[in-house]
């Protein structure tokens, strides 16, 4: 008899400003690697774009970053759009959405949508499944997420730890080692779709088609979402995890 | 009235499609992007022209298949066609005669949109066959221009041996026209810098640079499919459905005309031996 799977829920945590088909490879290409592994059966995918808060450049609203995921991933039966990083007043850090995601029933809901939410994220993530433990959570990334733990400032080293120790990363790579509980999901194909590129040829009124679904660009459309002047906003501004951990930590930060 | 002439430009791409993916796609968007910005043109019209099965490469499924992957994938778009014609020719047909038989076809059409008589042209035109001096060709009257889109690896493959006559060559780049996309890897400027005939009518060739890599090949697809891997996303969702609902792309499938020699080939080599 087999071993029993353990069930593993992956958060992908970005500006998806704004989302494109290669975010949405990550997931696909990361659930195929994990089933390989015979360990693990992905039973949910979560988008959880960053808040207004993180103040980077070129960030447009969350409202309309929520909307196009929800668009783009209207086809998907097992990834879905989170709202509750972006609702919060302040940038959260990765590792706080983590511990939320797993632990939902603990934090006050404002509203009976959001207690909908999370009863539905609740029963997703931690009824026990009549054939073992609850859902793990891992945090599913591209390369250049793993090269931000090396920038200064940018990442509390206990956060670190906690992410890639107690949770565990899924990240699609082409290179770099293996370590524990960083699962390394080798691309097999090399799709540099950025959102930035995306932007930029929105900017110059070049065509996005098939990099990004449909919907998503007719909604771009509609709403005259980036353009020379989205892309200067925030400029000039420190990012908000700079300047969170510039700061002396509170014991009740967390 | 502006001073400019805008030329109508059809851009016809002839290919596998085994499958189809968004790379394919995005290709037209590139090219029309470019060739507009020059605001030398205005693309029209986009084609899609799968080869037919007698071209006996190795993995190559049914045609009609192959074509409902293409219709399916070009449904949300207002300017992109697929075309059947070359897919139900008994024989393989060369890549210069199918571009002739769309350049005739598009003439046609714009004889029944136009006053003036084209069709008179044509037959003159028909005469001078050895004499097409490239872009100067085209302008002596506002005549549309069909252009063949291809990636780099295309371009490159003129250098295969056997695999293209030289005179096809000639015709494609110095009648018509070549929109090439580079990929990353591939150096089409070099290339047509070291082929003499490229170089001559290299005023017809347009390199289009895509900064937003899209490596996405057919062959990946397919290898993904054989390992029960996801390609959402890769392609439209209504040809990744169709694909599952056919269960296409197998060991078997894959299997297909390997020990068979490739239509082009067999036919330039049989002439050369002659």
């Amino acid at each position: 008899m087999a071993t029993r799977r353990v069930p593993l829920v992956l958060l992908a945590c970005g500006s998806f400003n704004p989302i494109t088909n290669q975010h949405m490879r990550l997931f696909e290409l990361a659930r195929d690697h994990m089933h390989s592994t015979g360990q693990y059966q992905v039973v949910g995918g979560i988008v959880s774009p960053v808040s207004d808060g993180y103040g980077k450049q070129g960030l447009v609203l969350a409202k309309h970053r929520i909307a196009m995921a929800k668009l783009a991933l209207q086809s998907s039966n097992w990834v879905t759009v989170d709202e509750w990083e972006s609702q919060q007043p302040d940038w959260t850090e990765t590792v706080v959405t983590m511990r939320y995601k797993t632990t939902l029933y603990r934090f006050p809901c404002k509203s009976m949508q959001e207690l909908e939410d999370n009863i539905r994220l609740c029963s997703i993530l931690l009824r026990p499944l009549p054939s073992g433990p609850c859902p793990q959570l891992k945090l599913l990334c591209g390369a250049d997420f793993l090269d931000t733990f090396k920038i200064p400032g940018l990442w509390r080293d206990d956060h670190v730890e906690e992410v890639a120790g107690r949770f565990g990363l899924v990240c699609v790579s082409r290179g770099g080692a293996s370590r524990q509980n960083i699962f390394l999901v080798r691309e097999w194909v090399r799709n540099e779709t950025s959102a930035t590129e995306i932007r930029r040829a929105l900017r110059r009124d070049r065509s996005v088609k098939y990099l990004i679904p449909d919907a998503v660009i007719e909604y771009i459309h509609k709403h005259n979402l980036y353009t020379e002047d989205s892309e200067r906003r925030n400029k000039g501004t420190v990012l908000r995890p700079l300047a969170k951990q510039a700061q002396p930590v509170k014991s009740l930060d967390d | 009235m502006d001073g400019q002439n805008i030329t109508k430009v059809v851009l016809l791409s002839c290919g596998s499609f085994n499958p189809i993916t968004n790379m394919h796609l995005r290709m037209f968007e590139l090219a029309r992007d470019h060739l507009e910005d020059t605001g030398q043109y205005r693309v029209v019209k986009g084609i899609i022209s799968p080869v037919g099965d007698a071209y006996k490469k190795k993995g190559l499924i049914e045609a009609c298949h192959r074509l409902e992957m293409a219709r399916l994938s070009t449904e949300n778009s207002d300017w992109i066609t697929v075309d059947s014609w070359e897919s139900l020719q008994p024989e393989w047909v060369e890549t210069c005669k199918v571009v002739r038989h769309h350049y005739d076809e598009m003439l046609a059409a714009e004889q029944n949109n136009d006053d003036v008589d084209t069709v008179k042209y044509a037959k003159k035109r028909r005469v001078e066959e050895n004499s097409f001096e490239g872009s100067s060709y085209h302008k002596r009257r506002d005549s549309p221009q069909l252009m063949l889109l291809c990636g780099a690896d295309v371009l490159e493959s003129f250098g295969v041996p056997n695999l293209w006559k030289q005179e096809d060559i000639a015709e494609i780049v110095g009648r018509y026209g070549l929109v090439c996309i580079s990929r990353s890897g591939n150096d089409p400027h070099k290339f047509i810098h070291q082929s003499d005939i490229l170089w001559k009518y290299r005023k017809s060739i347009h390199v289009v640079q895509e900064w937003v890599t899209n490596e996405i090949s057919a062959t990946h697809v397919r290898r993904s499919l054989r390992r029960g891997r996801s390609i959402r996303y890769l392609l439209p969702d209504n040809v990744v459905d169709y694909i599952r609902e056919h269960g296409l792309y197998s060991d078997e499938s894959e299997r297909k005309n390997a020990d068979v020699v490739l239509a082009p080939l067999e036919r330039n080599m049989g002439a050369s031996s002659s």
